[in-house]
């Protein structure tokens, strides 16, 4: 497993490839991540970096994160995630990481959180076909319809699909295109949507 | 939208005429691949219909009537595959988006072309689109900045 990076979705945009093609891409702001901790195999049992992004104002931080921050030199970060890699001996604490661990063409995937619906309807959450809007339809064209049988079993079937809160959970999409990496404004092209709304953190791993 | 997306965007733009309108007859020299290797020009002229979108996501909508079939096509104004663009005929119309013209034939659909004041007004803008973007934005800024002065409160 290799290192991932933290990132920002800023919004999409389209640009154009070879050959005039034009091609949807969500651009991200990812990194420069420095490595808050490296966890071993001897201490924690198991081998990973723990990245930060985004800064934050001292006064937000609390007093354990803030020893942690001071003894590496590097300002507060809103976002810390933990990355699983294979070996840990290449990497130091306090080494940032930016746009340059990955190369155009590369296949990535992108873990956010998705945009908030609120409590949803069968049709949307499920997509469920609902019913006509016509032909005699009366008061039931979004509604969920049968949710069982009869005498037997009495009872709904756990796991029914159902109306209820939609969005707002961990969603990961794979085999994401990049585009383009831009070293200098640390942005990342990526082609195609990505979870969550603008503005919402991503982990982009390989 | 966020000022790194617009930068972005900038770095997309290409340097084409853009000083047309909805109404006006234009000619579109597209670049062409050809099976053997080649690439070639080949023109489309026709009425525009409508420009959608800012910025280098930009299309616009040219339509012809080609053999008596109504043909439309649609052009990312800043593609790399679009050669040049020339304003053919300035025409007069009193919307943005001409629909109503694909349920017209003949001599119905034709465009009144411009009188000479507007051709004049139109020749004089600017042709890249950047420029001409940034004065109308500036344009509004000021009208709201006056209003914002005249209000009692």
């Amino acid at each position: 497993m290799r290192c991932g990076l933290l990132g920002k979705k800023l919004g999409m945009t389209h640009v154009f490839g070879d050959g005039g093609v034009l091609i949807p891409v969500t651009v991200i702001k990812a990194g420069p991540c420095p490595i808050l901790q490296i966890k071993d195999e001897a201490r924690d049992g198991y081998r990973a970096l723990q990245l930060g992004f985004d800064d934050m104002p001292v006064r937000v931080a609390n007093k354990p994160e803030l020893g942690k921050y001071e003894r590496l030199g590097i300002t507060p970060k809103r976002f810390v995630r933990e990355f699983r890699v294979d070996s840990v001996e290449e990497y130091e604490e306090g080494e940032t990481l930016s746009v340059e661990l990955f190369y155009e063409g590369d296949k990535i995937k992108i873990t956010g959180r998705s945009k908030g619906r609120g409590f949803s309807g069968a049709m949307k959450r499920h997509g469920f076909a609902g019913k006509g809007s016509s032909h005699g339809t009366h008061k039931v064209h979004r509604k969920v319809g049968s949710i069982g049988m009869a005498s037997w079993p009495s009872r709904v079937f756990r796991g029914k699909r159902m109306p209820g809160h939609y969005g707002e959970t961990r969603v990961t999409t794979k085999n994401l295109k990049v585009v383009k990496i831009m070293p200098e404004q640390n942005l990342l092209l990526i082609k195609g949507a990505v979870p969550g709304a603008r503005g919402s953190y991503l982990i982009v791993s390989k | 939208m966020h000022p790194e997306i617009q930068a972005l965007e900038q770095t997309q733009l290409r340097k084409v005429e853009t000083n047309f309108r909805a109404g006006d007859t234009i000619k579109v020299w597209v670049r062409i691949e050809e099976s053997s290797g080649k690439t070639r020009l080949q023109a489309f002229q026709g009425d525009v219909i409508r420009r959608n979108g800012g910025s280098c996501r930009e299309t616009i909508t040219v339509r012809k009537t080609s053999y008596g079939v109504g043909v439309e096509r649609i052009f990312p104004l800043h593609s790399p595959n679009i050669e040049k663009i020339e304003v053919v005929r300035r025409g007069h119309v009193r919307r943005a988006r001409l629909y109503y013209l694909r349920e017209l034939s003949g001599k119905a659909a034709r465009i009144r072309e411009a009188s000479r004041d507007r051709y004049a007004k139109l020749d004089a803008r600017s042709t890249t689109q950047a420029s001409e973007k940034q004065k109308s934005r500036s344009r509004r800024k000021k009208r709201r900045s006056t209003k914002a002065a005249n209000s009692p409160s």
